[in-house]
């Protein structure tokens, strides 16, 4: 009796966990499904072409007018900035760590490197308008400091995190014979690093690379607060942008539910998720051939 | 060869120098912000209501609402993380189902984080009728914390040696109470850890709670889950962005308590994780 008891419970808990596991499923395909729901809406009032290509952001005029172009050009403009100064900085900070530091630094590096990931980007957001943008404002001579370099600053800092660590795994998964033969043939540490190592880290860095753009494309706080929000295409690193995601953030709480604009920043919702879907995708393909090898 | 050293030279210092770039500013943030918040805060400060348009007073409502939500997002995303995890661990089969699992629990960690923001408006908020509350947003921060959770909970699970799980199955014991009384006591610790992670996680975060549970100036404290609730991120933004003549202290202040909160659960978190690295 006892026993059977013990069974059916056993039964009742082990469908729970795998509900459980299947819950991120679930839980992937409700943001999708609800992102569509109020997103598709959108092309009502505009299509698909006029939406993606636009290069007028009037929202609120009437009619409104829906073109996510500018937004678009100053997500990537801030990405691009963002992306060249956090890769090479964030690979050559991971090289140092895994290979070059004495143990010790190495564990206060490391730490250094999980307290930047956990501070809120909110917080970098406000020591932004309060620090960085009055500098960048004075010492580069700007009308405002509230500009695209400064999201681009801000970004490249919190990418770093991700392009570190990971690419840190990466070097130290490549097998330790590649390095000792090399090093048996005569080649300095250096050498090694430059020729042998990075070649086995590869696929991982190229991976970290990735996952530091999905995390710069879809950051919100930090860049909402410093790029100064003009919704015009960009024609410098130097003026005023404004972000796919800032748009959703300072808007939302404005657009009234049922109109164009409401419908449109859903839309932004999607094109982010079916980015940050193709970029993990792809980042995830690298990790696997670089484990596999 | 001494050309060859020389080279070895030059090179390590490059990337010495790029360390020091990313490393210097993050030490000197939050030097900065100890020693500019630090003035500010006082009983008074943590403990009373917002006064005169925020610009005096204190922010304890922000500090109530921020311990609710990370409360309520843990106990929904903790269990159901666990278990997922220990789905992936223990039960499944490599096929075709774990490896949908395994994309979706990438893609929930690759979401913007405003895209969680307008998923939790429009699933929790407007279609399940739970309106702008903390049990909206803490529902929507919970799902975001879930591959967090999934991850270090899967990670301390395999970390337990296979024999344990041998032994106890040949001893007669079945799969759950193999799980239950022999795997999760060894990896308990390494989940104990991804939980303060996510707390801290929690903690921070802005966009989520922006159309989801914030208040913008709520002097009082919410009485229950479905009330609307000021927290500590979102305070911080809109004192620094969106009312003009707010003391410098105040804002530092603010940004303290919220590192503070942040940073405490980070070094919690990886004291637990050595002492737990020592014993094995």
């Amino acid at each position: 009796m006892k026993s059977s008891f013990r069974k059916a419970g056993e039964f009742a808990i082990e469908k729970l966990i795998l509900l459980s596991g299947i819950a991120s499923i679930v839980f992937v395909a409700l943001i999708f499904i609800f992102l569509l729901q109020e997103g598709v809406a959108v092309l009502k009032h505009t299509s698909l072409g006029a939406f993606l290509g636009g290069k007028f952001w009037y929202p609120i005029s009437n009619p409104a007018r829906l073109g996510i172009l500018p937004l678009i050009l100053g997500s990537l403009l801030v990405t691009a900035g963002a992306i060249v100064i956090a890769v090479p900085l964030g690979i050559a900070a991971a090289f140092y760590i895994a290979e070059v530091a004495p143990r010790k630094l190495r564990a206060v590096l490391k730490s250094c490197v999980e307290v930047l990931a956990a501070i809120p980007s909110v917080v970098l957001g406000f020591l932004g308008i309060a620090l960085l943008v009055p500098f960048l404002k004075r010492f580069l001579g700007l009308p405002t400091g509230l500009t695209a370099f400064a999201g681009s600053l801000m970004l490249a800092f919190m990418a770093l995190p991700t392009i570190i660590t990971i690419s840190e795994d990466a070097i130290n998964a490549v097998p330790r014979e590649y390095k000792e033969g090399a090093i048996a043939l005569g080649a300095t540490h250096w050498q090694t690093l430059v020729r042998v190592i990075i070649h086995g880290a590869l696929p991982g860095i190229i991976a970290a690379s990735m996952l530091g753009i999905g995390r710069v494309i879809g950051e919100t706080m930090a860049v909402m607060m410093v790029t100064g929000n003009a919704a015009v295409i960009p024609e410098t690193l130097f003026a005023p942008v404004r972000t796919l995601t800032a748009t959703i953030a300072a808007e939302m709480g404005e657009a009234a539910k049922g109109t164009p604009h409401y419908f449109a920043l859903f839309a932004i919702g999607i094109v982010l998720f079916v980015i940050s879907f193709a970029i993990n995708l792809t980042a995830d393909l690298f990790l696997h051939r670089g484990k596999k090898r | 060869m001494r050309n060859e050293g020389l080279k070895e030279k030059m090179g390590f210092g490059v990337l010495f120098l790029a360390t020091l770039v990313v490393v210097v500013p993050v030490l000197s943030i939050v030097v900065l912000i100890l020693v500019k918040g630090w003035g500010a805060l006082s009983w008074k400060f943590l403990f009373t209501m917002p006064l005169d348009g925020m610009r005096a007073g204190g922010i304890f409502p922000a500090i109530v609402g921020t311990f609710y939500l990370v409360l309520v997002s843990i106990a929904f995303s903790l269990p159901i993380g666990v278990m997922a995890a220990i789905y992936l661990s223990e039960y499944a089969r490599d096929n075709a189902l774990t490896r949908t699992i395994n994309l979706a629990i990438i893609n929930l960690a690759g979401v913007s984080s405003v895209v969680y923001g307008l998923f939790g408006l429009s699933l929790f908020v407007v279609f399940l009728k739970f309106g702008v509350s903390i049990v909206a947003g803490a529902l929507t921060l919970g799902i975001m914390t879930l591959p967090v959770i999934i991850t270090s909970t899967r990670e301390a699970l395999r970390a337990v040696p296979q024999s344990y799980r041998e032994v106890s199955r040949s001893l007669g014991a079945s799969r759950w109470q193999t799980v239950r009384h022999t795997v999760l006591p060894r990896a308990l610790p390494g989940i104990l850890t991804g939980a303060i992670l996510s707390v801290g996680r929690v903690a921070g975060e802005t966009a989520p709670i922006l159309f989801t549970v914030a208040a913008f100036y709520l002097p009082k404290l919410p009485t229950s889950l479905s009330d609307q609730a000021m927290a500590l991120p979102y305070h911080l933004y809109v004192i620094t962005t969106q009312i003009p003549g707010i003391p410098e202290g105040y804002r530092y202040g603010t940004a303290l308590v919220l590192i503070g909160l942040v940073l405490v659960m980070n070094i919690a978190a990886s004291v637990l994780r050595s002492k737990y690295r020592k014993k094995r």
